[in-house]
């Protein structure tokens, strides 16, 4: 075990899905043509104010629910002072000392297994700023201010975090529980779910925190253990050659793997902090809050727990399985059309995922839906296929020829189940291998599974596999 | 036309809403006339940035085609001015600055809109202070107005511009803000009616910000009446403006003429303490007089922490202001430095041509009260002395109705004469301040002479009261013809 204790704390930005942004009636769809969904509010224009939309409250209020935590009876929007160009107003509005959610928590798997729970400190609403855009301008800079006004959810953990696994494994049930709640489509390529670790070490049982550093834009789960790996083993190296940590910014370079410092500028900085005046404090009362508590789906925890329960899967099937709610919907759908849990859940986490992934498909895009897969599965519970013939049924299914009848019809794939037929073809197969046989009756009992491998060639993968095993058997103590 | 042209601009809203319906003259008719005027004398004053004539005679033949048609309503054809801090599409809008010399909203301000709606026609944009900041119109990037009671003299600020053409018969009502006493006090100090609402009473979209907590638009006219007729206009919830108040708007007009028997006013001993001008401290006094002799009652009431309303507003004010400002950057619009190198220089440049210093001064005064470790001994000291004003207003109103006294310390000063002493000039406001505090309306009626200048009456209501301050006005105005009386020459 290393000397060193691992400290880690995020900040996870969540793009909210509204149709409108934050502040403005702009929409906020995602890879619009620059500065086309910038209203005069979003490009600070003089006279113009922000108007809240209710909608982010409520997906803020949900999110608060999902992780156990306080709904504030009143939170207040703050303007965080700064120049730079893609903030239009100077100041970006955010909640400061009072945010609308406080003091949540959720549970992670730690290394050894266990259960382990990780502290929320708080979650506010703020917008986002626009993008500077450094190519294609020559010796100058282009701003699209189509992001500026974007909702965000800002999800700030406590320092409860003791790996970069343990971060990943956090973050990942953030973004399952976000999506789940359907506030965010935690699209990161788009940046919509984002986080900055704030990471630190310190000698093992030393109470008090080491200097941290803070990682920017963390884009990817990849990057966030690669990121804070390499930070923590930076750290620990400058510390034992006897150095320091400098409390700074750095920003992760994924082509070089490693974290850089973007030199104390922004540290300088004094936001200046002040409650916006153009904006009324949020005052949310229980009745509300109840309302959002009603209407609230399964969450993942809850729904992995009734999978292992109602559907009797193995814990690892169903921690899968829930990992998203559209796959978990069409687990359940399959399921239960299909007649068989265990059955759907084997192929769900095998064909149907191997497939999505080589095609790079999200569950909802998938070419098989979740009751074209339960035919398939009910005609290998009824025997019209074998598991083996059902792979082949499966892959011209994603390739489009049909559900699964129409493709065992086409391509004559029906198990052969006639038991004269069947013994026909175990007949031949005795007959064209007498040495074979001939061991078999000596008490070598293995080579019964080649002969089994012969018929299944010679019926081309149709005979029924118990029905052959049957038939040998028989015909071999025949003689 | 029954009346000759040259008469016109004598007239107030109502009476010219009159002979508009009457057909004495049509709204084209009455808008040349006063364009007319403002060409002929109107440009000693330097009231207006910029006229609107095209527009003005366009919305005018409009008006008139209304009224022909029978879809006349209250404002239609009525001849107004806007402060160049409202934002109107198409017309630029500069706030006095060389920041937004060059700027031309896309869209109209919510007051625009509505008095637009209403029917008015607007003929331009009035000179001001830079972006609100000052009391004698000395810092508009455009020069100083000058007072029509006296030209070498400041007809306050910073709505001058509104206040003096409203003062020489250059139109009949102006609209105007109020951060600090910006309408009442150049409405005391040009001899005008100027009227503040109750914050949030009227919407502040597109109404360039100064200090957002403080800021209201309001007018200024001849006669309560008038202030009523545009506050009603005016007035009322918008959506896009999250301060505005879902409070209904009543009919300001119909209880104009409620006599003021059982009226219980309010008088504050330090308004009428050393730092009151003499003569003005009279006519104060006269005035609440007249008050008395139509039935209200008198008595003192205290605000205690009354005297702590100029330091705190000059930490609110100048905090909001530094962040209101940042907006103004050089990139997307305003004032852009030429010879920038890069970012920084952009930014200092813009910003270093484009404001002037008193905007420079509570930008900076500003950020050193929002600053880490400055924060609480001035911003939120500040808001918590706000608190207990606001606490004091709302104890003496549970006694009286109405709180009198004078708007402004003296009648008008000579410009030049304070420019440099901001403390001086910070303290022309010192009667009119507390209502921004507290958010509470505030109306200047003008209510006699000191040394041949006008000296305002100010009366303060709880919030929404300004029915009642409309009321005590017009009531007032209806026993004296103070506000009849037009500065030497502007007859």
């Amino acid at each position: 075990m290393s000397a060193w204790e691992v400290v880690i704390g995020l900040e996870i930005h969540t793009q909210l899905a509204t149709k409108s942004k934050i502040f403005s009636g702009a929409a906020t769809a995602y890879g619009a043509e620059p500065n086309t969904q910038a209203c005069l509010v979003d490009l600070g224009y003089p006279g113009v104010l922000p108007v809240l939309n209710a909608e982010v409250v409520r997906m803020a209020v949900r999110f608060g629910l999902a992780v156990g935590a306080r709904i504030a009876p009143r939170s207040v929007f703050a303007r965080k002072n700064y120049f730079y160009p893609d903030l239009p107003k100077g100041y970006q509005i955010s909640q400061y000392e009072l945010p609308i959610v406080a003091g949540g928590e959720l549970a992670i798997t730690d290394a050894e297994g266990k259960a382990k729970r990780i502290g929320i400190t708080r979650a506010h609403l703020e917008e986002d700023a626009g993008k500077s855009v450094h190519e294609g301008f020559g010796e100058y800079s282009g701003i699209d201010l189509n992001r500026a006004g974007t909702p965000l959810l800002e999800i700030v953990s406590e320092p409860d975090l003791r790996s970069a696994q343990e971060a990943v494994a956090y973050m990942r049930k953030i973004h399952s529980i976000v999506r789940y709640l359907g506030i965010s489509d935690g699209n990161m390529q788009e940046g919509s779910f984002r986080c900055d670790a704030n990471v630190s070490v310190r000698p093992r049982g030393q109470q008090e925190l080491g200097t941290r550093t803070e990682l920017k834009n963390l884009n990817s789960f990849r990057f966030v253990e690669r990121a804070i790996n390499f930070e923590v083993e930076r750290q620990i190296d400058l510390l034992e050659d006897g150095g320091s940590v400098v409390q700074e910014t750095r920003l992760y370079d994924a082509e070089r793997d490693e974290t850089r410092s973007m030199r104390g500028k922004e540290e300088a900085n004094d936001y200046r902090y002040f409650p916006d005046p153009d904006l009324l404090p949020v005052e949310i009362d229980e009745s509300f809050v109840e309302a959002v508590r009603a209407s609230l789906p399964e969450l993942p925890d809850a729904k992995r727990a009734r999978f292992v329960e109602q559907y009797g899967l193995k814990p690892a099937d169903a921690e899968i399985l829930t990992q998203s709610r559209a796959l978990a919907d069409y687990f359940e759908e399959a399921a239960d059309a299909a007649g068989d849990p265990r059955l759907a859940a084997n192929w769900i986490t095998g064909e149907l995922s191997g497939a999505l992934n080589r095609d790079g498909l999200e569950i909802s895009a998938s070419r098989v839906d979740a009751a074209a897969l339960a035919l398939l599965l009910r005609r290998i519970a009824d025997n019209t296929i074998s598991g083996k013939i059902a792979k082949e049924v499966f892959d011209a299914m994603w390739q489009g020829e049909g559900d699964a009848d129409a493709v065992i019809a086409q391509r004559g794939l029906k198990q052969i189940t006639d038991t004269s037929a069947i013994d026909e073809i175990v007949a031949g197969v005795i007959a064209a291998h007498p040495e074979q046989v001939a061991e078999f009756r000596a008490g070598k009992e293995k080579i019964l599974g080649f002969l089994v491998g012969q018929v299944m060639k010679e019926s081309r993968g149709k005979a029924n596999p118990g029905q052959v095993n049957e038939s040998l058997r028989r015909k071999l103590a025949e003689e | 036309m029954s009346m000759a042209a040259g008469e016109l601009h004598a007239l107030t809203l109502a009476e010219l809403a009159r002979g508009l319906e009457a057909g004495d003259y049509t709204s084209r008719e009455l808008t040349e006339a006063l364009l007319e005027r403002v060409s002929a004398v109107g440009e000693r004053l330097n009231a207006f940035i910029t006229l609107t004539a095209d527009e003005a005679l366009a919305a005018a033949d409009r008006a008139d085609r209304h009224r022909a048609e029978g879809k006349s309503g209250p404002l239609t054809g009525l001849p107004i001015v806007h402060k160049d801090i409202f934002c109107t599409r198409g017309v630029r809008t500069t706030c006095g600055s060389r920041m937004l010399d060059n700027f031309v909203p896309p869209y109209d301000a919510t007051v625009v809109e509505r008095l637009a709606g209403a029917g008015a026609v607007s003929l331009g944009k009035t000179n001001m202070d830079e972006f609100a900041m000052g009391s004698s119109n000395e810092t508009s990037y455009y020069g100083p107005v000058r007072n029509p009671w006296d030209l070498a003299r400041s007809p306050g600020g910073s709505s001058g511009g509104s206040a003096a053409a409203v003062a020489a018969r250059l139109v009949p009502a102006a609209t105007g803000t109020d951060t600090g006493g910006s309408i009442r006090q150049p409405a005391a100090l040009t001899g005008t009616v100027g009227l503040k609402p109750t914050y949030g009473r009227v919407s502040r979209h597109g109404m360039v910000a100064f200090a957002s907590s403080l800021d209201q638009a309001g007018v200024i006219t001849r006669s309560a009446e008038d202030a009523a007729l545009l506050l009603g206009a005016m007035a009322g919830f918008d959506e896009r403006d999250s301060t505005s108040v879902e409070e209904p708007v009543p009919d300001y007009r119909a209880s104009l003429d409620e006599p003021l028997s059982g009226l219980r006013v309010g008088i504050v001993r330090q308004h009428f303490d050393a730092g009151l001008d003499e003569e003005t401290g009279r006519r104060v006094r006269e005035a609440i007089a007249v008050l008395e002799a139509q039935g209200a009652s008198v008595r003192e009431v205290d605000l205690p922490n009354l005297d702590l309303s100029v330091p705190t507003y000059y930490v609110v004010a100048p905090a909001e202001c530094s962040s209101n400002m940042s907006r103004f950057d050089g990139v997307r619009f305003g004032h852009r430095a030429a010879d920038a190198d890069e970012l920084l220089e952009l930014y200092c440049n813009s910003r270093g041509e484009g404001f002037g210093a008193e905007v420079k001064r509570r930008i900076l005064t500003g950020t050193y009260v929002l600053s880490a470790g400055y924060y609480d001994a001035y911003y939120l000291k500040a808001q918590k002395v706000r608190q207990l004003i606001a606490d004091d207003f709302r104890k003496a109103f549970a006694e009286v109705d109405l709180i009198a006294g004078p708007t402004a310390p003296t009648p008008a000063f000579a410009l030049g004469d304070k420019t440099d002493d901001p403390i001086t000039m910070y303290l022309n406001d010192i009667y009119t301040i507390g209502a921004n505090l507290a958010g509470l309306p505030g109306i200047s009626v003008p209510c006699g002479l000191a040394d041949g200048l006008p000296v305002g009456l100010h009366l303060v209501g709880a919030p929404f009261a300004e029915a009642r301050l409309l009321n005590c006005a017009h009531r007032y105005q209806a026993d004296t013809d103070w506000h009849r009386q037009a500065p030497e020459g502007w007859e």
